[in-house]
């Protein structure tokens, strides 16, 4: 399972829906998120990628697709897996 | 054990309903309601805050003639840098020289200001606890933020003796992590990530209420009612299904007069305390999150 599909499922789980399967719908307009399904996702996506995810990166803009959560994942995994080494 | 003897209140009369304020920020009154719970909220014409504590100081004074040792005024909102309210709510009151002390904590600021109440009672005999906002000066324009405010005071009078509801347990937190997630600039207006605040207050809400009623030794299912800060009906929600009540547990306002910062837990308490009819041993829990991060429960029976 890719990143995506990770974030996808993650996606549906919480907003107690299909999971999406377009890369660049925005999930708040499409009615997945909003500002309390947001911060759920947020806790899931720490949890399933051992990743910190800052109160400051909360911007929905970062979160909007899956396409850009996959991006902010796959950069965040890098800082911080290199803040370990 | 500290008790509280009464809660006063007072709401400005002048309503702004949804679509008035949609109309000023160019959304949609219906999205307000949807994202907030929010249908209509107060706004303060010509008064101050000190002029709204004093009249909600006025409601809870007026319900018995004890003497008053100590004013804590609670309030983010005051319109001087300094002083802030509390000697001037005082001096309205009639109360001259007695303490009068400031806490300007918005938010979670009446329930800080009640804690403290009830530990400096001993020493001070009866405490008038008043919390006044005006929020509509701070306003945003910006939506997120815009729709969630209002203005008023509660009030409520501390009691070192019995009284109508006696405080079991209290728990108090702040973690200055969130200083920039909530806050009002010297310049205004009222700055939010409303993302960090819903992630913190939805986390530590349930974990400071459950704190509070482990330290009175009260389970959960025990307790007659919530009088949480009246943030946003989806927060009250939430909260509730995270510590496993109904809802409907969780006295909420907020439809009428949105967010009133510190205020709103003691307008909360106010309106809610006369009607409930509560019977000798039945337990209220208060809690409220806030700008800072701030935090906190108190627990209490009714005698």
């Amino acid at each position: 399972m890719t990143i995506t599909e990770q974030i996808a499922a993650l996606v549906g789980q919480i907003s107690n829906r299909p999971a999406p399967v377009t890369e660049d719908e925005s999930l708040f307009e499409a009615g997945y998120l909003d500002s309390f399904t947001l911060t759920d996702l947020v806790g899931e996506l720490e949890r399933a990628f051992h990743i910190r995810i800052p109160d400051a990166d909360l911007n929905p803009r970062r979160f909007d697709t899956l396409a850009r959560i996959s991006a902010y994942v796959e950069k965040t995994r890098r800082v911080n897996h290199a803040g370990q080494s | 054990m500290p008790s509280i003897l009464a809660f006063g209140r007072y709401l400005p009369p002048r309503v702004v309903g949804n679509d008035e304020l949609a109309a000023r920020l160019g959304c949609d009154a219906a999205w307000i309601l949807q994202v907030s719970g929010i249908e209509e909220r107060r706004v303060a014409d010509g008064e101050s805050v000190v002029t709204l504590g004093v009249q909600a100081a006025r409601a809870c004074l007026g319900q018995t003639s004890v003497p008053v040792g100590l004013v804590l005024v609670s309030s983010g909102t005051g319109e001087k840098r300094f002083p802030g309210p509390a000697a001037a709510i005082a001096m309205q009151l009639g109360l001259r020289g007695i303490p009068a002390i400031d806490i300007p904590i918005a938010s979670a600021g009446s329930l800080f200001a009640l804690v403290l109440a009830s530990s400096l009672a001993a020493t001070y005999g009866n405490i008038l606890v008043v919390a006044t906002e005006k929020m509509s000066a701070a306003a945003s324009m910006e939506k997120n933020t815009a729709i969630l405010f209002g203005d008023g005071a509660g009030a409520c009078l501390v009691s070192p003796g019995p009284g109508a509801l006696q405080i079991l347990a209290s728990v108090l937190h702040s973690d200055g992590e969130g200083t920039e997630a909530l806050h009002l600039p010297l310049d205004g207006p009222v700055q939010m990530n409303g993302f960090a605040v819903i992630r913190h207050a939805s986390a530590k809400l349930p974990a400071v209420i459950t704190e509070a009623l482990f330290k009175a030794g009260i389970p959960v299912r025990a307790v007659r009612a919530f009088l949480m800060h009246q943030a946003n009906q989806n927060l009250i929600d939430r909260v509730a299904r995270a510590i496993d009540v109904p809802a409907a547990a969780f006295y909420s306002n907020i439809r009428h007069y949105g967010n009133t910062s510190s205020a709103s837990m003691l307008i909360a308490a106010a309106e809610w305390f006369p009607e409930a009819g509560l019977g000798p041993g039945e337990i209220v829990c208060f809690a409220a999150f806030g700008a800072g991060f701030h935090w906190g429960a108190l627990v209490a029976r009714a005698q």
